[in-house]
Protein backbone atom coordinates (compact mmCIF):
# COMPACT_ATOMS: atom_id res chain seq x y z
CA UNK A 1 0.00 0.00 0.00
CA UNK A 2 2.74 2.73 0.98
CA UNK A 3 4.56 4.16 -2.23
CA UNK A 4 7.88 3.09 -0.53
CA UNK A 5 9.87 5.39 1.49
CA UNK A 6 10.69 8.34 -1.34
CA UNK A 7 7.56 9.79 -0.83
CA UNK A 8 6.37 11.94 -3.64
CA UNK A 9 3.04 13.92 -4.13
CA UNK A 10 2.20 12.71 -7.61
CA UNK A 11 3.42 8.58 -6.47
CA UNK A 12 0.87 8.53 -3.77
CA UNK A 13 -1.80 10.44 -5.59
CA UNK A 14 -1.07 7.59 -8.36
CA UNK A 15 -1.28 5.03 -5.78
CA UNK A 16 -4.38 5.57 -3.78
CA UNK A 17 -6.60 7.03 -6.94
CA UNK A 18 -7.86 4.00 -8.79
CA UNK A 19 -9.66 2.99 -5.21
CA UNK A 20 -10.54 6.16 -4.22
CA UNK A 21 -12.62 6.25 -7.42
CA UNK A 22 -14.06 2.88 -7.48
CA UNK A 23 -15.31 3.57 -3.82
CA UNK A 24 -16.80 7.14 -5.17
CA UNK A 25 -18.47 5.29 -7.84
CA UNK A 26 -20.16 3.04 -4.86
CA UNK A 27 -21.02 6.46 -2.69
CA UNK A 28 -23.08 7.43 -5.65
CA UNK A 29 -25.09 4.78 -5.71
CA UNK A 30 -26.12 5.30 -2.57
CA UNK A 31 -26.53 9.13 -3.40
CA UNK A 32 -29.18 7.83 -5.52
CA UNK A 33 -31.29 6.49 -2.75
CA UNK A 34 -30.85 9.39 -1.06
CA UNK A 35 -31.87 11.52 -3.94
CA UNK A 36 -35.11 8.95 -4.85
CA UNK A 37 -36.22 9.81 -1.01
CA UNK A 38 -35.52 13.17 -1.25
CA UNK A 39 -39.15 14.55 -1.07
CA UNK A 40 -39.51 12.44 2.11
CA UNK A 41 -36.63 13.59 3.53
CA UNK A 42 -37.15 16.91 3.39
CA UNK A 43 -40.79 16.09 4.58
CA UNK A 44 -39.70 15.07 7.72
CA UNK A 45 -35.93 16.55 8.66
CA UNK A 46 -35.35 14.38 12.15
CA UNK A 47 -35.31 11.59 8.94
CA UNK A 48 -32.39 13.81 7.08
CA UNK A 49 -30.60 14.54 10.48
CA UNK A 50 -30.24 10.62 10.38
CA UNK A 51 -28.79 10.45 7.36
CA UNK A 52 -25.44 11.04 7.81
CA UNK A 53 -25.18 9.31 11.70
CA UNK A 54 -26.63 6.14 10.50
CA UNK A 55 -24.42 5.95 7.02
CA UNK A 56 -20.89 6.78 9.83
CA UNK A 57 -21.95 4.55 12.43
CA UNK A 58 -22.89 1.45 10.31
CA UNK A 59 -19.79 2.63 8.64
CA UNK A 60 -17.55 2.15 12.05
CA UNK A 61 -19.26 -0.45 13.61
CA UNK A 62 -18.20 -2.50 10.66
CA UNK A 63 -14.40 -1.24 10.44
CA UNK A 64 -13.99 -1.57 13.83
CA UNK A 65 -14.94 -5.18 13.79
CA UNK A 66 -12.77 -5.57 10.83
CA UNK A 67 -10.29 -4.15 12.51
CA UNK A 68 -10.60 -6.66 15.44
CA UNK A 69 -10.69 -9.52 13.15
CA UNK A 70 -8.10 -8.35 11.01
CA UNK A 71 -5.40 -8.33 14.93
CA UNK A 72 -6.90 -11.47 15.99
CA UNK A 73 -6.37 -13.03 12.51
CA UNK A 74 -2.75 -11.87 12.60
CA UNK A 75 -2.30 -13.10 16.24
CA UNK A 76 -3.62 -16.15 15.15
CA UNK A 77 -5.94 -16.32 17.75
CA UNK A 78 -8.97 -16.41 14.95
CA UNK A 79 -10.12 -19.40 13.33
CA UNK A 80 -13.68 -19.34 11.25
CA UNK A 81 -16.21 -21.00 11.67
CA UNK A 82 -17.66 -21.49 15.34
CA UNK A 83 -14.85 -19.68 17.20
CA UNK A 84 -15.41 -17.76 20.47
CA UNK A 85 -13.50 -14.51 19.29
CA UNK A 86 -15.37 -14.44 16.00
CA UNK A 87 -19.33 -15.13 17.97
CA UNK A 88 -18.22 -12.99 20.73
CA UNK A 89 -17.07 -9.65 18.63
CA UNK A 90 -20.17 -10.44 16.53
CA UNK A 91 -21.97 -10.05 19.85
CA UNK A 92 -20.54 -6.91 20.98
CA UNK A 93 -21.36 -5.18 17.60
CA UNK A 94 -25.28 -5.83 18.20
CA UNK A 95 -25.28 -4.92 21.31
CA UNK A 96 -23.09 -1.59 20.59
CA UNK A 97 -25.77 -1.21 17.81
CA UNK A 98 -28.45 -1.37 20.28
CA UNK A 99 -26.98 0.99 22.43
CA UNK A 100 -26.37 3.56 20.28
CA UNK A 101 -28.78 3.75 17.77
CA UNK A 102 -31.89 4.54 19.93
CA UNK A 103 -29.99 7.54 21.38
CA UNK A 104 -29.42 8.44 17.75
CA UNK A 105 -33.15 8.37 17.14
CA UNK A 106 -33.57 10.75 19.95
CA UNK A 107 -30.79 12.85 19.56
CA UNK A 108 -32.04 13.72 15.93
CA UNK A 109 -35.49 14.28 17.18
CA UNK A 110 -34.53 16.52 19.72
CA UNK A 111 -32.40 18.21 17.19
CA UNK A 112 -35.24 18.80 15.06
CA UNK A 113 -37.80 19.61 17.18
CA UNK A 114 -35.39 22.12 19.06
CA UNK A 115 -35.58 24.51 15.84
CA UNK A 116 -38.46 23.51 14.15
CA UNK A 117 -41.43 20.85 13.53
CA UNK A 118 -40.02 17.26 13.65
CA UNK A 119 -42.70 16.64 11.77
CA UNK A 120 -42.83 12.66 13.55
CA UNK A 121 -43.23 11.71 17.12
CA UNK A 122 -40.74 10.91 18.93
CA UNK A 123 -41.28 6.77 19.14
CA UNK A 124 -41.54 6.69 15.09
CA UNK A 125 -37.82 8.25 14.86
CA UNK A 126 -36.04 5.89 17.59
CA UNK A 127 -38.08 2.76 15.91
CA UNK A 128 -36.80 3.98 12.75
CA UNK A 129 -32.85 4.33 14.12
CA UNK A 130 -33.17 1.38 16.26
CA UNK A 131 -34.66 -0.95 13.25
CA UNK A 132 -32.09 0.46 11.09
CA UNK A 133 -29.24 0.09 13.67
CA UNK A 134 -30.30 -3.75 14.11
CA UNK A 135 -30.09 -4.52 10.83
CA UNK A 136 -27.23 -2.75 10.05
CA UNK A 137 -25.09 -4.58 12.58
CA UNK A 138 -26.31 -7.94 11.29
CA UNK A 139 -24.91 -6.60 7.82
CA UNK A 140 -21.94 -5.31 9.17
CA UNK A 141 -21.17 -8.57 11.37
CA UNK A 142 -21.63 -9.73 7.32
CA UNK A 143 -19.90 -7.87 5.48
CA UNK A 144 -16.91 -7.95 7.92
CA UNK A 145 -16.11 -11.50 8.17
CA UNK A 146 -17.06 -12.40 4.32
CA UNK A 147 -14.09 -9.76 3.70
CA UNK A 148 -11.63 -10.58 6.23
CA UNK A 149 -12.13 -14.70 5.16
CA UNK A 150 -11.93 -13.14 1.34
CA UNK A 151 -8.29 -11.30 2.32
CA UNK A 152 -7.30 -14.21 4.20
CA UNK A 153 -7.91 -17.13 1.44
CA UNK A 154 -6.69 -14.54 -1.87
CA UNK A 155 -3.47 -13.87 0.11
CA UNK A 156 -3.91 -10.42 1.13
CA UNK A 157 -3.17 -8.10 4.49
CA UNK A 158 -6.56 -7.79 5.81
CA UNK A 159 -5.45 -4.66 7.23
CA UNK A 160 -4.74 -3.01 3.46
CA UNK A 161 -7.84 -4.38 2.11
CA UNK A 162 -10.94 -4.79 4.55
CA UNK A 163 -11.13 -1.85 6.31
CA UNK A 164 -11.94 0.55 3.49
CA UNK A 165 -13.77 -1.89 1.54
CA UNK A 166 -15.77 -2.63 4.62
CA UNK A 167 -16.45 0.94 5.79
CA UNK A 168 -17.85 2.06 1.97
CA UNK A 169 -19.66 -0.83 2.06
CA UNK A 170 -21.32 -0.26 5.09
CA UNK A 171 -21.95 3.47 4.26
CA UNK A 172 -24.02 2.11 1.62
CA UNK A 173 -25.80 -0.43 3.26
CA UNK A 174 -26.62 2.39 5.70
CA UNK A 175 -28.80 4.58 3.48
CA UNK A 176 -30.24 1.40 1.50
CA UNK A 177 -31.20 -0.16 5.03
CA UNK A 178 -32.74 3.98 6.22
CA UNK A 179 -34.51 3.83 2.83
CA UNK A 180 -36.17 0.06 3.41
CA UNK A 181 -36.85 1.07 6.71
CA UNK A 182 -38.33 4.91 6.23
CA UNK A 183 -40.78 2.80 3.48
CA UNK A 184 -41.77 0.50 6.05
CA UNK A 185 -42.26 2.32 8.80
CA UNK A 186 -43.21 5.79 7.69
CA UNK B 1 -11.37 -16.11 26.60
CA UNK B 2 -15.00 -17.29 26.82
CA UNK B 3 -17.37 -15.69 24.01
CA UNK B 4 -19.08 -13.70 27.01
CA UNK B 5 -15.67 -11.95 27.65
CA UNK B 6 -14.81 -11.48 24.08
CA UNK B 7 -18.06 -9.74 23.62
CA UNK B 8 -17.91 -7.57 27.07
CA UNK B 9 -14.46 -6.67 26.32
CA UNK B 10 -14.81 -5.27 22.60
CA UNK B 11 -18.25 -3.78 23.74
CA UNK B 12 -16.13 -1.38 26.32
CA UNK B 13 -13.29 -0.72 24.42
CA UNK B 14 -15.46 0.55 21.22
CA UNK B 15 -18.07 2.33 22.96
CA UNK B 16 -16.41 5.58 23.67
CA UNK B 17 -15.23 6.35 20.41
CA UNK B 18 -18.67 4.86 18.86
CA UNK B 19 -20.47 7.51 20.98
CA UNK B 20 -17.89 9.89 20.09
CA UNK B 21 -17.96 9.41 16.38
CA UNK B 22 -21.83 9.59 16.40
CA UNK B 23 -21.92 12.70 18.43
CA UNK B 24 -19.78 14.36 15.68
CA UNK B 25 -22.42 12.17 13.23
CA UNK B 26 -25.73 14.07 15.14
CA UNK B 27 -24.32 17.66 14.56
CA UNK B 28 -23.38 17.05 10.48
CA UNK B 29 -26.98 15.44 10.42
CA UNK B 30 -28.13 18.83 11.89
CA UNK B 31 -25.97 21.04 9.36
CA UNK B 32 -27.69 18.37 6.58
CA UNK B 33 -31.35 19.11 8.16
CA UNK B 34 -30.96 22.82 8.14
CA UNK B 35 -29.95 22.53 4.46
CA UNK B 36 -33.07 21.91 2.95
CA UNK B 37 -33.22 25.20 1.10
CA UNK B 38 -29.80 24.69 -0.52
CA UNK B 39 -30.63 20.91 -1.38
CA UNK B 40 -34.15 21.56 -3.25
CA UNK B 41 -32.01 24.73 -5.02
CA UNK B 42 -29.15 22.83 -5.88
CA UNK B 43 -30.82 19.57 -7.48
CA UNK B 44 -28.61 16.28 -7.11
CA UNK B 45 -26.43 17.97 -4.35
CA UNK B 46 -27.98 15.27 -1.73
CA UNK B 47 -26.59 12.69 -4.23
CA UNK B 48 -23.19 13.95 -3.72
CA UNK B 49 -23.28 14.04 -0.03
CA UNK B 50 -22.51 10.23 0.36
CA UNK B 51 -19.45 10.50 -2.00
CA UNK B 52 -18.05 13.75 -0.25
CA UNK B 53 -18.47 12.88 3.30
CA UNK B 54 -16.93 9.41 2.12
CA UNK B 55 -14.28 10.75 0.09
CA UNK B 56 -12.75 13.26 3.01
CA UNK B 57 -13.01 9.93 5.37
CA UNK B 58 -10.53 7.93 2.78
CA UNK B 59 -8.36 10.47 1.55
CA UNK B 60 -7.53 11.88 5.54
CA UNK B 61 -8.30 8.32 6.72
CA UNK B 62 -5.22 6.94 4.09
CA UNK B 63 -3.02 10.36 5.43
CA UNK B 64 -3.45 9.33 8.84
CA UNK B 65 -2.46 5.73 8.35
CA UNK B 66 0.21 6.58 6.38
CA UNK B 67 1.47 8.85 8.98
CA UNK B 68 0.90 6.53 11.44
CA UNK B 69 3.01 3.88 9.74
CA UNK B 70 6.03 6.61 9.02
CA UNK B 71 6.43 7.15 12.54
CA UNK B 72 6.74 3.51 13.90
CA UNK B 73 9.56 2.79 10.94
CA UNK B 74 10.44 6.10 11.62
CA UNK B 75 10.93 7.58 8.28
CA UNK B 76 9.29 11.12 10.04
CA UNK B 77 10.20 12.81 12.64
CA UNK B 78 6.99 13.56 15.15
CA UNK B 79 7.51 17.68 14.72
CA UNK B 80 5.08 19.44 12.76
CA UNK B 81 7.88 21.56 10.42
CA UNK B 82 7.19 22.78 7.29
CA UNK B 83 10.79 21.61 6.14
CA UNK B 84 9.89 18.16 6.84
CA UNK B 85 9.65 17.27 3.27
CA UNK B 86 7.46 13.96 3.95
CA UNK B 87 5.22 15.57 5.61
CA UNK B 88 4.82 18.18 2.71
CA UNK B 89 4.26 15.48 -0.05
CA UNK B 90 2.16 13.29 1.91
CA UNK B 91 -0.38 16.16 3.02
CA UNK B 92 -0.50 17.81 -0.52
CA UNK B 93 -1.01 14.43 -1.76
CA UNK B 94 -4.05 14.20 0.41
CA UNK B 95 -5.41 17.44 -0.61
CA UNK B 96 -4.54 16.71 -4.25
CA UNK B 97 -6.19 13.48 -4.36
CA UNK B 98 -9.07 15.02 -2.07
CA UNK B 99 -10.17 17.80 -4.85
CA UNK B 100 -9.72 15.69 -7.91
CA UNK B 101 -12.05 12.25 -6.72
CA UNK B 102 -14.60 15.41 -5.60
CA UNK B 103 -14.24 16.82 -8.79
CA UNK B 104 -14.91 13.91 -10.66
CA UNK B 105 -17.71 12.61 -8.40
CA UNK B 106 -19.20 15.72 -9.18
CA UNK B 107 -18.82 15.18 -12.93
CA UNK B 108 -20.33 11.32 -12.23
CA UNK B 109 -22.94 12.53 -10.27
CA UNK B 110 -24.11 14.86 -12.77
CA UNK B 111 -23.80 12.65 -15.98
CA UNK B 112 -25.80 9.99 -14.01
CA UNK B 113 -28.53 12.11 -13.27
CA UNK B 114 -28.99 13.17 -16.31
CA UNK B 115 -28.61 9.10 -18.14
CA UNK B 116 -31.29 9.12 -15.48
CA UNK B 117 -33.54 11.60 -17.16
CA UNK B 118 -33.92 13.58 -13.27
CA UNK B 119 -33.13 16.98 -12.71
CA UNK B 120 -30.41 18.29 -11.98
CA UNK B 121 -28.25 21.29 -11.51
CA UNK B 122 -25.74 23.09 -13.94
CA UNK B 123 -22.93 20.79 -13.37
CA UNK B 124 -20.66 23.89 -12.81
CA UNK B 125 -22.76 24.67 -9.62
CA UNK B 126 -21.82 20.50 -8.47
CA UNK B 127 -18.35 20.99 -9.21
CA UNK B 128 -18.08 24.26 -7.74
CA UNK B 129 -19.63 22.77 -4.52
CA UNK B 130 -17.47 20.18 -4.32
CA UNK B 131 -14.23 21.85 -5.09
CA UNK B 132 -15.06 24.46 -2.63
CA UNK B 133 -16.08 22.55 0.09
CA UNK B 134 -12.32 19.80 -0.87
CA UNK B 135 -10.36 23.12 -0.77
CA UNK B 136 -11.46 24.82 2.83
CA UNK B 137 -12.25 21.16 4.48
CA UNK B 138 -8.96 19.76 2.75
CA UNK B 139 -7.01 22.30 5.18
CA UNK B 140 -8.21 22.02 7.96
CA UNK B 141 -8.40 18.65 8.21
CA UNK B 142 -4.73 17.98 7.12
CA UNK B 143 -3.97 20.23 10.00
CA UNK B 144 -6.10 18.42 12.46
CA UNK B 145 -4.86 14.46 11.45
CA UNK B 146 -1.09 16.09 11.32
CA UNK B 147 -1.42 17.33 14.49
CA UNK B 148 -3.46 14.66 16.02
CA UNK B 149 -1.29 11.80 15.06
CA UNK B 150 1.74 14.12 15.80
CA UNK B 151 1.23 14.99 18.85
CA UNK B 152 -0.36 11.67 20.04
CA UNK B 153 2.30 9.61 19.04
CA UNK B 154 4.49 12.31 21.17
CA UNK B 155 2.52 11.56 24.00
CA UNK B 156 2.60 7.59 23.51
CA UNK B 157 -0.54 7.21 22.16
CA UNK B 158 -1.10 4.70 19.04
CA UNK B 159 -1.57 6.88 15.89
CA UNK B 160 -3.51 3.86 14.26
CA UNK B 161 -5.99 3.66 16.59
CA UNK B 162 -5.99 6.98 16.99
CA UNK B 163 -6.70 8.42 13.10
CA UNK B 164 -9.18 6.88 12.11
CA UNK B 165 -12.00 8.00 14.95
CA UNK B 166 -10.76 11.40 14.78
CA UNK B 167 -11.22 11.28 10.65
CA UNK B 168 -14.41 10.21 10.65
CA UNK B 169 -15.76 12.50 13.17
CA UNK B 170 -13.74 15.85 12.13
CA UNK B 171 -14.59 14.44 8.70
CA UNK B 172 -18.70 14.64 8.95
CA UNK B 173 -18.73 17.53 11.19
CA UNK B 174 -15.73 19.46 8.44
CA UNK B 175 -17.49 18.04 5.35
CA UNK B 176 -21.07 19.04 6.18
CA UNK B 177 -19.97 22.75 6.89
CA UNK B 178 -17.66 23.16 4.59
CA UNK B 179 -20.67 21.72 2.31
CA UNK B 180 -23.12 24.47 3.54
CA UNK B 181 -20.89 27.21 3.63
CA UNK B 182 -19.62 26.34 -0.18
CA UNK B 183 -23.53 25.51 -1.44
CA UNK B 184 -24.12 29.24 -0.19
CA UNK B 185 -21.19 30.52 -2.19
CA UNK B 186 -22.14 28.61 -5.24
CA UNK B 187 -25.80 29.88 -5.26
CA UNK B 188 -24.61 33.45 -4.06
CA UNK B 189 -22.24 32.86 -7.58
CA UNK B 190 -25.12 31.79 -9.33
CA UNK B 191 -27.34 34.48 -8.64
CA UNK B 192 -29.62 32.98 -7.32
Amino acid sequence: MSAGTRWSVRGIVRATLPVLVALTALELASGLILGTIQSTLLQYPSLLVLVPVTIGTAGNLGSILAARLSTAFHLGTLQFGRDDTLVGNAVATVGLAATVFPILGAGAWALTAAVGEAGLPVSTVVIVSLASGLLLAGLAITVSIAATYAAYRLGLDPDDVVIPVVTNVCDVLGVLVLFGVVQVIV
Amino acid sequence: MTIREVAVGAYREALPILAASAAGGLFAGFVLGGMDAELQRIEGLLVLVPALLATRGNVYGSLGARLGSALHQGLIEPRITLGNERLRAAAAAAVASGLLVSTLAAIMAFALLVTLGRSVAPVWMLVGVALISGLIGGGVLVTTVVTVVLVGYRRGLNPDTLAGPVVTTTGDVVGMATLLVAARIVLAAGGG
